[in-house]
């Protein structure tokens, strides 16, 4: 059997990755007013990783990302639901947010949002479940 | 005018996204219905950029983005099983 080349391939990918991490990123923070948030943003890293996955194999990717995407799961679920058990120490309801002005040295005055913590519980939630389907899938045996 | 020459391009990109799923749906070797199924979302792309442009509004770039990524990924992933048989290898070969 011919050896394949997939020259092409990988030279696209290193750069198509960050392109695709960064605009993820970017999903991720423009969920408060605009298209976007934890969910889709989780899912545009986990395109990344697949993208990975492509163009090298598992053990490539799990020796350079030692990360088990089971507890990143575990720990996104746990963060989502504990922003919403934390609004219980403010007398307010399960999973209620609020959001303030805020002057910071270089963005100058800035919205901050609770809402953010418990988005980025999500995103960590949908990378883990995600990936661990994508790794479990794709065994041979 | 503007608005009567958008919505013409938006029929004759559903009238091209309808060829392609005939060359899907008949195509007679594999690497025709990958191409076919690529040239969709890249279709898809122009008709989602028309439409944000006859609305007149911002919101939809992220979809032609999403969608670029996606339909990237996909043609990969299928060329990858047509090449090699297996799609995400555990331990590279060479």
């Amino acid at each position: 059997m011919k050896r394949p080349n997939d020259l092409l391939l990988r030279a696209v990918s290193k750069v198509a990755v960050l392109i695709i991490l960064t605009f993820s990123i970017n999903l991720f923070y423009s969920g408060h007013h605009n298209p976007g948030g934890g969910f889709i943003g989780g899912l545009g890293v986990t395109a990344a990783l697949i993208l990975l996955f492509l163009t090298y194999d598992i053990e490539t990717v799990t020796d350079n990302l030692p990360v088990d995407f089971k507890k990143v799961a575990a720990i996104g679920v746990l963060i989502a639901v504990g922003t919403g058990a934390g609004s219980f120490f403010f007398d307010a309801a399960f999973l209620s947010q609020t959001f303030g002005y805020f002057d910071i040295p270089v963005f100058g005055k800035t919205e901050l949002a609770t809402a953010v913590l418990f988005d980025l519980g999500v995103a960590l939630a949908v990378i883990g479940s995600a990936v661990t389907i994508i790794q479990t899938i794709s065994e041979d045996e | 005018m503007f608005e009567f020459l958008m919505s013409g391009s938006l029929i004759l990109l559903v009238l091209s996204i309808f060829a392609c799923l005939y060359r899907v749906w008949k195509g007679p070797s594999m690497p025709d219905r990958i191409q076919a199924l690529d040239t969709i979302g890249i279709t898809l792309v122009g008709g989602v950029a028309i439409f944000s442009v006859l609305l007149g509004t911002h919101a939809f770039l992220e979809v032609i983005l999403i969608v670029g990524i996606l339909s990237f990924i996909g043609t990969i992933a299928f060329a990858r099983s047509l090449e090699r048989g297996v799609v995400i290898e555990r331990k590279r070969v060479d």
